[in-house]
């Protein structure tokens, strides 16, 4: 079984370029440059060079020995929080400015959900002294107000998305508007592995950086470098996609995707998009979706705002239908519940985000030695607000 | 022959004209269609609206979230258009996104054009490889026409695989914009279209995003055989008064 990208742009039956000519152009160039522009020595080199100086990484592997005792098994964290910026995010932005700069591009543009992912590209902007602009739902810059802060600070211009559910979806469309009316000077950095290709297949390639260092440090820690279980939130899919890659084509390995329930998976408040969602396209390729019967994309709701997106990625549609990786949800309540865990059993605030891959162990049954590695894709400086109001503190 | 190819056998400055399904009211979609034929439109594009329309303009995006609102649907749509062609003989493409259509099954889509006499397609975000490999043939067991787009950045090679796939006409965009914009005919824009002229494509061209007046109407039969009009159309509906409204628009280009 075939789980990366065909010649065709395609994971098995997703993926594809559903784009409106007048994107195909700059897609198109992409698509043709892509490869070719990461696999240079010289890309190589300035890419890993920024990684290790710049980010911080290898970012640890670190044995919870506290959380591993309360569950009965051996929990790894991949720290992506500890990374500059807060996030595994950081990991594709850097990846994709240095690809816009070898396109020649001279301005950049971003959707962005939690923020996240829009302060990664307003860094990196910042970083190589290009134009940025990144959109952002009008919700989500209320419950994300930090972050936007650090945007503007980096000299990024943040433009309120207004249209629809106002979230990660409408962003994503004003910053492909933005895009059809820059068909010349401007690259899209998305922020996770969905859009058209060969989107998808290149975040995924800068974002496997999280599984290839998550080999090495298994090596040096444990026996071997098969770990039992791989767990890691789904929004759109990026740090999932990372932390799953290298171990993709090991099946003895157990892949858990785990979305965002919000209120319940049947509350009709929900972003469980593999649950609830059917075959479809959007945002540029097919994969699965949450729709009406009419193709109406629905609007997500989860208390997260990196995960409140209707979609995931083609290759997590692929791995879906191949029962290749295992995927579910936990509620709102149960991520909440699960970041205050960590917290106070570790000292690590995770992001709400990364808190939905902790609380899926409350529903895992162990026998005492399995190694679980598990994406702690981001922290939770962001996300202070709700869990203050959450938790009364 | 089909309506299209006739109508540009018999016709020169076309006037095509956009709308969306179900807007200004939901029961609005065929009196628009007679009322613009009465009027003298020559062609119709009726919207099928998408929750998602990221090649439309702020006008656009507004019409299609208010026909969905009210419940617009495909099927609902085909049913409103039913006895189209008792009051209505212009040719009629539908335009819209790819979703709906893959949901309502781009055969069972065909056969349901073909059943009330639609003529043909837009379908933006349909790539033209999926749509020969996939899908070209029940386009064509129904002989509707599917429509692709060019911009000014389309490469000539793609440019004439497009022409060999069409069999209506292309539709030129005046610059990569979404709907709803001014068209500014600069240099540049002459000088596209001068390119295009140059391809003796077999396909007829019409110009379309960005036409709002006679005067950028007339410049743009200058170079294609027509143009569309769509949000400054759309814009113009007064929910209370949609024939008078379809009326006055529809004077200052056929007075
Ligand atoms: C910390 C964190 N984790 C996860 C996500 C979800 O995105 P993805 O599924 O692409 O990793 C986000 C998105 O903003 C995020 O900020």
């Amino acid at each position: 079984m075939n789980y990366f990208v065909n010649e065709k742009g395609y994971f098995g039956d997703f993926g594809g370029a559903y784009i409106p000519e007048m994107l195909y152009p700059n897609v198109e160039e992409l698509r043709t440059k892509y490869l070719e522009i990461i696999a240079d020595e010289g890309f190589q080199k300035e890419f890993h060079q920024l990684l290790k100086d710049y980010v911080g990484r290898p970012s640890p592997l670190y044995l919870a020995k506290r959380l591993s005792q309360k569950y009965g098994a051996n929990i790894f964290l991949k720290r992506e929080d500890l990374n500059h910026t807060g996030a595994h995010k950081i990991n594709n932005t850097i990846g994709q400015i240095l690809v816009a700069e070898r396109l020649g591009k001279k301005r950049i543009i971003a959707e962005t959900g939690a923020g996240q992912h829009g302060v990664a590209t307003a860094t990196v902007c910042a970083l190589r002294g290009l134009e940025c602009v990144v959109y952002m739902g009008e919700i989500d810059i209320q419950r994300q107000a930090p972050n936007v802060a650090r945007m503007k600070m980096l000299g990024a211009k943040v433009v309120s998305a207004t249209s629809g559910s106002k979230t990660l979806k409408d962003a994503t469309n004003e910053a492909m508007r933005d895009w059809i009316n820059n068909p010349i000077d401007t690259h899209y950095i998305i922020g996770s592995v969905v859009g058209p290709h060969p989107y998808p297949d290149m975040v995924a390639t800068f974002q496997s950086i999280i599984s290839e260092e998550t080999k090495k440090q298994l090596i040096e820690q444990t026996v071997n470098d098969q770990p039992d279980y791989v767990l890691a939130c789904v929004g759109g899919g990026s740090n999932a996609m990372g932390m799953f890659y290298h171990f993709i084509n090991d099946e003895k390995v157990k892949l858990i995707a785990i979305e965002a329930a919000g209120k319940g998976v049947d509350s009709g408040h929900s972003a469980a998009t593999t649950a609830l969602g059917k075959e479809g396209v959007l945002h540029g390729s097919r994969s699965i979706l949450m729709q009406t019967e009419d193709g109406q994309v629905i609007e997500p709701y989860s208390i997260s705002a990196g995960l409140d997106y209707p979609g995931v990625g083609p290759q997590h549609a692929h791995l879906f239908k191949t029962l290749r990786a295992q995927y579910v949800s936990v509620t709102d309540d149960e991520a909440l519940q699960a970041g205050l865990l960590l917290t106070q059993l570790e000292g690590i605030i995770p992001a709400i985000e990364s808190a939905h891959a902790l609380a899926y162990l409350e529903k895992m049954k162990f026998t005492g030695n399995e190694n679980v590695v598990i994406c702690l894709s981001g922290r939770g400086d962001k996300d202070m607000d709700t869990y203050m109001k959450y938790f009364g503190l | 022959m089909n309506r299209i190819n006739k109508l540009f056998q018999e016709k020169k400055n076309i006037l095509s004209i956009y709308y969306t399904a179900g807007y200004p009211n939901l029961g609005d979609t065929v009196a628009i269609a007679e009322e613009l034929e009465r009027s003298g439109a020559d062609l119709l594009e009726i919207g099928f609206p998408y929750s998602d329309p990221v090649a439309d303009g702020p006008v656009i995006q507004a019409s299609s979230k208010a026909a969905l609102d009210a419940g617009m649907t495909l099927k609902l749509l085909f049913e409103q258009l039913k006895d189209l062609r008792k009051t209505v003989s212009i040719p009629v493409l539908l335009m819209g996104y790819v979703n709906p259509l893959l949901q309502y099954g781009v055969a069972n889509f065909c056969k349901s054009c073909a059943e009330v006499g639609v003529d043909g397609c837009i379908v933006p975000d349909l790539p033209m490889a999926e749509y020969e490999e996939l899908y070209a043939n029940d386009f064509k067991q129904y002989d509707l026409t599917n429509i692709f787009l060019v911009t000014p950045q389309t490469a000539p090679e793609r440019i004439q695989k497009i022409d060999s796939l069409s069999n209506g006409f292309i539709y030129l965009l005046s610059s990569s914009a979404t709907t709803g914009q001014n068209l500014q005919v600069s240099e540049g824009t002459e000088a596209y279209f001068s390119r295009i002229a140059a391809l003796k494509l077999k396909n007829p061209t019409m110009i379309g995003f960005g036409i709002s007046s006679k005067e950028t109407f007339d410049k743009a039969c200058q170079y294609a055989n027509g143009a569309i009009i769509g949000s400054a159309f759309v814009k113009n509906l007064k929910s209370d008064d949609v024939s008078g409204s379809v009326k006055d628009f529809m004077k200052t280009f056929k007075p």
